[in-house]
């Protein structure tokens, strides 16, 4: 479903292609973003997984147009929003685009949101600024919206400041914000991190109800296999700057189609798991942007590296591969591993009763 | 150990015998007014009646959200913070009324991990250096020409290179340095390591590399954890027995299939509901429990039973009765894996 | 070891400190030695030989191995040394008397020998600039480092207890910040009929050591905050230990920075103090003295302003560049 190569009749919402960002430092030029491909269409819910440094954050700035410049730069590539390449844009028109169509979620609610300010006042701002509305008209829309992300005693605590909530209602709120002038995509970067267990599960739940009624599109940033099962429709799975699979979400999780996938998958202790056994754990660190191997960038961690993936770059192949014994349609998905079909087979080998 | 092999173990407690009894503790932060003349408008109630023992050569896990008072009770335990009542026994001797020497003597046996492994570090001081302050603080344990080499051994230990002794904390990873914070924890020797946290700031593919460390280290050594963590698959992974605290309090306390294939209170049933699993496929399956609203201030907690204001359950009777952590009487009689010490007034009807 | 990739932390509003901890790792990485840096668990044993790692070192060692190979710190320290060599022993440049003026040659421009002209008194201006370095690098050494310590203790004790103490201290503090300084050198100096350099360097650090102390303060409120101070108590580190090994060597970087600073002020308070008369006074020489009383004849002979305020401004540049880099070498991050 991400896949650059096919031109839909309609443009889907969010096309991104080959995007390459780059970092330009008094020690030289790394690449953190190489040749990123991937899109998500309205009332769907793309989730990027990684860990710290694997450039999905900072593809997801890049899509924003919120990247530091300097030190970070667009190289390369295409960002189709509703047919139109944003990176063409101007600062002005970008702007708008930014405000009004799409709109970002942070981690940290209380640093995104102004301190001395009320809550209800900064969401009204948004209103009287794009939308021209007067100040009691904007002040409605507010509670209003506060109301939508059911903050409880919305009209009273309008005038409320941000330290006065707890963390699930500041992360509320900066989804109203995002909300607010009901744009047609939202990226969300690491929503629930910064919240408890419980918690989570409520946000993460009205963000997937949102996103229904709101019919937009929402790409989830998240290192938390366990978040992304639950709302995800498809998956892509960023290492160290670049895709390494993507996959509708059942077909990844039950079979990964890259070693990377399966490592992270079988690091996570789990509920229904074995107790007391060790855990799988990948070897190794992920690599810095400066010192990428050649070849897969995932060789020396690599339980399957051979002598091909330390010299040969692995392009994204397709894995035309159905999941027939489950019922599936045969999905499409892509691996950047030299080896994909022997990870599914192996999975299989695991998985048959 | 073999990092100080000159050191014979004191004298063993048996394996399961208790090495640290907590009875009562509770830490009270008082909420203050004014300047110059401060007066009282309150308490923030972290830890608020909390007893249990620590078994040798077990791991508790604790779990709990935020502000449920984990991080304070694991202050209390190494002695970073003096408690407002209660008691810690290390060995039959209350702690917590120690100083001076004897109190230095005592740390040697109770050591910490701590969760942000990027300021657990002194930046300012070399590897080296943080590993061996432990010997500098307590020079009986290691000569001090033998130092030098009893760090490089600990870095060994942790699975790290020896020769990076001379290097600085920024040039490792979180998981590396990590694996510092848990060598300096081993130098002395210690008993018990408190964990307050020690993979929750970690990548994922790093934190299975420790937690696999720790659980090895617990082998070699024969340590005692209390591991303290918001994730319940992590310490559902490690444990031995698990404490589920709320508000200062422990809701439930048994062992991992006592806490989480027959859990008793509800506010455990919820947490557990709530993790994400990794499988698209099991949460179709899967009955949730979505609590409403956020956890209560501590410094303004709910009457009776801390959980009443989120609990599908609460009645009248839970805002006026404190519920007790005691094993329910309906399951006392058959025994079972229900019957552990559950704070809920209707934990027999489950 | 090259320079840290530091940039992506100021990139990503959130969420990047994730990015920029994989930076961090990537130097672990590129600066690693042979082996892997995780180390296989198979790999340990009790026996195993310990390598031929260097010689341990420590910050203080790293620092000035550093600052050795820093030609900015060489360059002003160098400068330094030169100046404080000169106000111990300025005859080594200079055989004139700063005294001996030769009234028909007030104000005259550079001569033969005297190439920096003739004051208003017929003095030569070379001559007096050397001579003028004793008082001014004393006050400024003397009063920096005075207020410095004394800020810096008072502070950092307060900063780290905290309680009555801090509120006293800080009280304290407040009420001299109040003092304006030239109503105060007014009051405090016209008593003293000593003409000579140490009631001045008395009155500046009584003035100077609360912004110090404040910065002090801060620095160490901050580095308390910090786990491995947490966990050097839990080992059963002293307070002695934990303040010098733990919470100086952190928070010192901005104390280095504000009194390398406030010298060049205090420098030239006692300027300002000389010209109202209740500083230095003559036969005493100083810069100080020299600029405000040539201040008054800058048109007529703008030599004789010159060249002391050159030789105050070079001093001052030294310094703060001396500051800089000592505060650079003791952050290991920037090495």
């Amino acid at each position: 479903m991400s896949c650059a190569e096919e031109q839909p009749a309609v443009p889907r919402l969010l096309d991104v292609r080959d995007l390459r960002v780059e970092f330009r430092t008094r020690d030289g030029v790394t690449e953190a973003v190489s040749g990123v491909s991937y899109g998500v269409d309205a009332g769907r819910t793309l989730a990027v997984l990684g860990e710290s440094g694997s450039g999905k954050s900072v593809t997801a700035q890049a899509i924003m147009g919120i990247l530091d410049s300097p030190p970070a730069f667009v190289t390369g590539g295409r960002i189709l929003f509703q047919g139109r390449d944003l990176l063409e844009l101007g600062e002005e028109e970008r702007r708008r685009v930014r405000g009004a169509r799409m709109a970002m979620i942070f981690q940290d609610a209380l640093s995104a949101l102004n301190p001395v300010v009320s809550v209800g006042a900064q969401l009204a701002e948004m209103y009287e600024v794009h939308q021209g509305l007067s100040r009691r008209a904007a002040r409605a829309r507010a509670v209003e919206l506060m109301d939508r992300v059911r903050i409880p005693a919305a009209k009273e605590r309008a005038g409320d400041y941000p330290h006065q909530f707890s963390g699930g209602m500041r992360q509320r709120i900066m989804i109203a914000m995002a909300l607010a002038l009901e744009p047609d995509l939202i990226i969300a970067d690491e929503p629930t991190t910064a919240l408890d267990v419980t918690v989570q599960a409520q946000v993460m739940d009205l963000l997937a109800e949102l996103r229904r009624e709101y019919d937009m599109g929402l790409i989830l940033i998240t290192h938390d296999l366990g978040v992304v099962a639950d709302v995800a429709d498809t998956i892509v799975v960023m290492y160290a700057g670049r895709i390494v699979e993507t996959a509708p979400v059942r077909d990844l999780y039950r079979r990964p189609a890259h070693p990377y996938t399966r490592g992270l998958l079988d690091s996570v202790p789990r509920l229904d798991g074995d107790r007391g056994r060790e855990l799988y754990a990948i070897k190794g660190l992920p690599p810095g942007p400066a010192d990428l191997p050649p070849g897969c960038p995932f060789t020396p961690r690599c339980p399957r590296a051979q002598d091909i993936c330390r010299t040969e770059r692995p392009p994204l192949y397709e894995v035309a591969y159905g999941d027939a014994a489950y019922g599936d349609a045969p999905a499409k998905r892509t691996s950047a591993c030299h080896f994909w079909k022997d990870e599914l087979d192996a999975r299989d080998a695991i998985a048959a009763p | 150990m073999p990092a100080t092999p000159s050191q014979p173990p004191e004298p063993a407690a048996e394996p399961g015998e208790p090495v640290l009894e907590v009875r009562d503790l509770a830490k009270l932060y008082p909420l203050t007014q004014g300047v110059v003349f401060k007066r009282q408008v309150g308490a923030v109630k972290a830890v608020d009646g909390v007893s249990f023992e620590l078994r040798r050569g077990e791991t508790l896990g604790v779990v709990g959200e935020s502000g449920c008072g984990k991080s304070t009770l694991a202050r209390l335990l190494v002695n970073l913070e003096r408690p407002t009542a209660g008691e810690v026994r290390y060995r039959g001797e209350d702690i917590t009324k120690l100083s001076g020497r004897a109190l230095k003597a005592v740390r040697r046996n109770i050591q910490m991990v701590f969760q942000d492994p990027y300021t657990s570090l002194n930046p300012r001081m070399t590897v080296g250096d943080i590993i061996g302050e432990p010997f500098e603080i307590h020079p009986e344990v290691a000569p001090k020409g033998d130092r030098r080499r009893k760090v490089q051994e600990l870095l060994d230990v942790v699975g790290l290179n020896p020769e990076y002794i001379n290097r600085y904390p920024h040039q490792f990873s979180g998981g590396q340095r990590q694996r510092i914070g848990i060598a300096r924890g081993l130098a002395l020797n210690p008993e018990i390591i408190i964990c307050d946290e020690p993979v929750s700031a970690l990548d994922v593919s790093v934190q299975a590399q420790v937690v696999n460390l720790l659980a090895r280290l617990q082998e070699e050594f024969a340590l005692s954890y209390l591991f303290i963590a918001h994730d319940l698959s992590v310490v559902r992974h490690i444990s031995d027995r698990v404490a589920v605290m709320y508000l200062g309090r422990f809701a439930e306390l048994g062992t991992g299939t006592e806490i989480y294939d027959h859990p008793t209170h509800p506010y455990t049933q919820a947490l557990l509901s709530a993790v994400p699993v990794p499988d698209p496929e099991s949460r179709e399956g899967r009955e949730r429990i979505l609590l409403a609203g956020d956890v209560p201030s501590p410094a303004n907690p709910p009457s009776g039973c801390r959980f009443r204001t989120r609990c599908w359950k609460a009645e009248d009777r839970c805002a006026v009765e404190v519920p007790p952590l005691a094993v329910p009487p309906a399951f006392q009689a058959p025994g079972g894996p229900a019957a552990h010490p559950s704070a809920c007034h209707f934990a027999g009807a489950v | 070891m090259p320079e840290p990739f530091d940039t992506p932390q100021a990139i990503a509003p959130a969420g990047g400190g994730a990015q920029a901890l994989a930076a961090t790792d990537t130097q672990a990485l590129r600066g690693a030695p042979a082996p892997t840096p995780v180390v296989p668990a198979g790999r340990r044993g009790p026996g195993r030989p310990a390598g031929r790692a260097a010689a341990p070192r420590g910050l203080w060692s790293d620092a000035w191995r550093d600052l050795r190979r820093n030609p900015v710190f060489l360059v002003s320290a160098l400068v330094i040394v030169f100046l404080v060599l000169i106000a111990i022993w300025p005859e080594l440049i200079t055989d004139g008397n700063p005294y001996r003026g030769d009234l028909s040659k007030a104000q005259d421009g550079p001569a033969p020998g005297h190439p920096f002209g003739y004051d208003l008194q017929g003095r030569d201006v070379y001559t007096r600039t050397v001579y003028g370095a004793r008082a001014s690098i004393a006050v400024g050494i003397c009063a920096t480092a005075g207020a410095a310590l004394l800020g810096s203790v008072l502070g950092g004790l307060a900063g780290y207890y905290g309680g009555w103490w801090d509120a006293l201290l800080s009280r304290i503090a407040d009420v001299f910040f109040g003092i304006p300084i030239l109503l105060g050198g007014l009051v405090f100096l016209s008593v003293v009929t000593s003409g000579s350099v140490w009631p001045v360097v008395g009155f500046i650090v009584l003035l100077g050591w609360p912004q110090i102390s404040r910065i002090a303060r801060g620095a160490v409120l901050t580095a308390k905050r910090h786990d491995y101070v947490q966990a050097a108590r839990a080992l059963g580190a002293s307070d002695t230990r934990t303040l010098l090994r733990h919470i100086a060597p952190n928070a010192v970087a901005p104390v280095i920075v504000v009194a390398t600073i406030a010298l060049g002020t205090y420098i030239a308070l006692e300027a300002t103090l000389s010209f109202l008369g209740v500083g230095l006074k003559p036969p005493t020489v100083s810069w100080g003295i020299d600029i405000s009383s040539a201040s008054t004849q800058i048109r007529n002979a703008p030599h004789m302003l010159l060249w002391p305020a050159g030789a105050l401004s070079i001093t001052v540049l030294a310094f703060i560049m001396l500051g800089d880099a000592v505060r650079d070498a003791l952050d290991p991050k920037l090495r």
